[in-house]
């Protein structure tokens, strides 16, 4: 391994090499190859997004607030839909818990001056913002795809074809770039730790990035391969999904929900990853279970790739398939309890510091217990059969992406700010942040589930009056859900200015990321670190001298 | 630490990635992203496989496939793997013009495959918008095409290269080896594609 004979080269020195010590303001606007100024730009990029596609939703649920349809033309809902869905997903929770933490974290917390292909990565990079681009120029190009994020045809063949084209371009555009990550991210954990590091030493979030590389690798192409054959019915005439030429439209759904279930998992595990960072370094106890939360998110990886037809229960599917796709989408509810009973067993005990980081990830906590088993009942054939295309499924899938997947993003931006930033955010008014965002998402996405019981269809603009009172509910959740990003977006704004300076390390925590600066120097640190202690050693006598989980350290790995 | 006096030159990371010494990580890494790759084509099959299955006559009567020249093309991309291997190997035994002589090879048979395949596009009688089969056919072998051409400019790249003293040597040879890294894999695809596509119609 000839890098790893170069990075324990302890004469390495900075400032000889021709680029400086700290980048300039205007070095993150441009084509850079540093890992941590990519990371910046996928969470500045996709915060961006998030008040975007939040945007679409306030403006869906100002429409939903009244059974009648009067606010936004029914094109323009179905708009906002389609975009809202699309943004969410593709341009704010995959790069930002991905991208953005994933090339920030990964090469320090392993050791590694940078990624292992770091022009790959800026490139992986710079595809996201001309996706957002193309999907808001497909707004003054034709009003906008309409066919909801699924784009399921036949309607995605009739609806407005322009734009519909610029939603598969924009898709493809965020897929490419999403497989050039995964592959950066699995060589760089694979090849670039600091040779003291082994497998079982690696902090959690590098095996959560290592399952969700995985996925993103194997299911991403196939979504490419639908998004091209959908392209090609639309523009050049074939009938891959025209049913009165012979094509067939379920073939459609299996190779969309082929990636797109993979793609809640893709959604959630690099929270995981967050999750197992943030409890233990603020309850200051070593994480309960280091491999069972390392091997259940490889396991949730494999298992997911065989879930997918539980979105198609309704789709025609055989009773046999359903039977195979319940059982194994209900055994994904396995892993993931072992998840959350590790950092459950974590907290016992722990000498727990509320932290709004921790706030956010103990709030994750019961949102995803929740939100988690509205999946197993929604798992379960029968039950889907009755509820399928219901607000049912809209609660469930907002209370796991908002509860869980924004939470954690949330969660880990309060706990990684000082060291992307080097100042601390402003502690009270994160506290207001949670506590206006925890009650937002109860009250926008709970009642959800009662309208989807009593029958109420998704994707409409107009409803059975019976339903209103219950959507005035959830209108009024939204509004707080909006005004709750106010005090979190000038607090990180105002903290990133004036906060309090941070020092390298003020959370007290034992991952390799807070051995260098804070923000760290741009090769991260002048001389490489040695690994002398796992990266939860918490409380321990002579921490020292123990690994991960508490075991003694082997006095020779690599 | 600016300015610093140290003989020895600093490695940084940037350098690092792109520099010859870490031929096994980009090679790593293009053996990763070919995996990916393959299961777009493989999405591809599966539809194939979808519409076989389901149609009673496929391929229909007026579209049916041309199976000589494609049998020929078929030989030689395969036997073309076998040529860039000897390419590699001739650079890896610092056998600079032998692997010029066999990748050169390699790039006149990819060239003639293309060419072939146009020749059949041009003389099935049938296009694109025809029916479904045609629809599939030209999807699936037009696809591979392109990933042909990709192929053919990365081992004529290696060979624009190849002019420049030392560029690839004995120990330097990652150009090569991830062009015919790449070269292998389209025709491994190719021979997925041809079993699918042409074999079981004979069936």
């Amino acid at each position: 391994m000839a890098q790893a004979d170069i990075s324990i080269k302890p004469t390495e020195l900075q400032g000889g090499h021709g680029h400086p010590d700290k980048w300039k303001w205007y070095d993150y606007f441009t084509f850079n190859v540093d890992h941590k100024v990519i990371g910046i730009q996928y969470l500045v990029t996709s915060f961006l997004f998030y008040l975007v596609g939040g945007f679409m939703a306030v403006l869906m649920r100002t429409e939903l607030a009244t059974p009648n349809s009067d606010f936004l033309s029914p094109e323009l809902y179905n708009a906002f839909l389609t975009n809202h869905g699309t943004i969410m997903i593709f341009l704010w929770i995959v790069p930002a818990a991905i991208g953005g933490f994933g090339n920030f974290l990964i090469p320090l917390m392993i050791g590694a001056r940078d990624m292992a292909f770091p022009k790959l990565n800026a490139i992986a990079f710079w595809l996201n913002p001309p996706a957002g681009a193309v999907l808001a120029a497909s707004f003054f190009l034709g009003g906008g795809a309409q066919s909801g994020w699924t784009s399921y045809p036949p309607l995605s063949e009739i609806t407005a074809n322009l734009p519909q084209t610029l939603w598969c371009v924009a898709l493809i555009m965020v897929g490419t770039s999403s497989i050039l990550g995964s592959v950066n991210f699995l060589v760089t954990i694979w090849k670039m730790r600091v040779p003291s590091m082994a497998w079982d030493q690696m902090p959690l979030f590098c095996w959560a990035m290592v399952a969700t590389s995985v996925l993103a690798l194997f299911a991403t192409p196939v979504l490419a391969a639908a998004m091209v054959l959908l392209l090609f019915d639309i523009n050049f005439g074939t009938s891959f999904f025209k049913p009165d030429a012979g094509g067939n439209v379920v073939v459609y759904q299996h190779l969309f929900w082929f990636y797109s279930h993979p793609a809640v998992y893709l959604m959630i595990l690099p929270i995981f990853g967050i999750m197992s960072e943030v409890i233990p370094v603020h309850a200051r106890k070593p994480i309960f279970g280091y491999k069972a939360i390392a091997y259940s998110s490889l396991t949730i990886c494999l298992v997911g790739l065989f879930v997918w037809v539980h979105h198609m229960f309704t789709s025609g599917t055989a009773p046999w398939m359903r039977i195979f796709f319940t059982i194994s989408t209900l055994i994904v509810a396995v892993p993931t309890g072992i998840k959350i009973f590790s950092w459950v067993a974590t907290l016992w005990g722990g000498k727990i510091r509320y932290t709004t980081a921790m706030l956010f990830a103990v709030g994750l906590l019961s949102m995803f217990v929740f939100g988690g088993l509205s999946g197993v009942t929604l798992g379960a054939a029968p039950f889907d059969i009755h509820v399928h295309d219901t607000y049912y499924v809209v609660g469930h899938f907002h209370y796991v992406l908002y509860g869980g997947s924004v939470f954690g993003i949330y969660s880990g931006i309060y706990h990684w700010f000082p060291k992307i930033t080097g100042r601390m955010l402003n502690e009270p008014l994160g506290k207001v942040h949670f506590v206006l965002t925890f009650i937002g998402t109860i009250l926008t996405f709970t009642p959800m589930h009662n309208l989807g019981m009593q029958g109420m269809p998704r994707r409409v603009a107009m409803y059975d009056p019976q339903f209103a009172h219950l959507n005035q509910l959830v209108t009024v959740g939204a509004y707080i859900l909006a005004v709750s990003v106010i005090p979190f977006y000038f607090n990180v704004i105002w903290s990133w200015m004036k906060g309090k300076e941070a020092g390298p390390n003020p959370w007290n925590a034992m991952t390799m990321e807070w051995t260098t600066d804070s923000p760290p120097i741009i090769e991260n640190w002048e001389v490489l670190p040695v690994l002398t202690h796992g990266p939860y050693a918490y409380g321990m006598e002579r921490s020292d001298e123990v690994g991960p989980a508490g075991e003694p350290l082997p006095a020779s790995r690599s | 630490m600016q300015g610093a006096i140290d003989s020895t030159p600093v490695v940084t990371g940037h350098e690092v990635a792109a520099h010859e010494e870490h031929q096994d990580l980009r090679v790593l890494g293009l053996i990763t992203f070919l995996a990916s790759e393959f299961l777009m084509f493989a999405g591809f099959f599966a539809v194939f496989l979808v519409f076989r299955g389901s149609h009673v006559q496929w391929p229909p009567e007026e579209t049916e496939v041309e199976l000589l020249l494609p049998a020929v093309n078929t030989l030689i991309l395969v036997s073309s793997s076998w040529v860039i291997n000897l390419g590699t190997k001739a650079i890896k035994k610092n056998d600079l013009a032998g692997m010029r002589k066999w990748f050169g090879i390699t790039a006149a048979m990819g060239a003639i495959f293309l060419a072939g395949q146009v020749y059949e596009y041009m003389n099935l009688g049938y296009g694109l918008k025809t029916n479904l089969f045609s629809n599939c056919f030209y999807l699936t072998t037009g696809f591979h095409g392109a990933h042909v051409f990709i192929g053919l400019v990365l081992i004529l790249g290696v060979l624009w290269r190849s002019r420049r003293a030392n560029h690839y040597t004995d120990i330097t040879h990652t150009g090569p080896e991830m062009a015919e890294i790449y070269w292998h894999f389209v025709d491994v695809v190719w021979i997925v594609l041809f079993s699918l596509i042409y074999l079981l119609t004979l069936i």
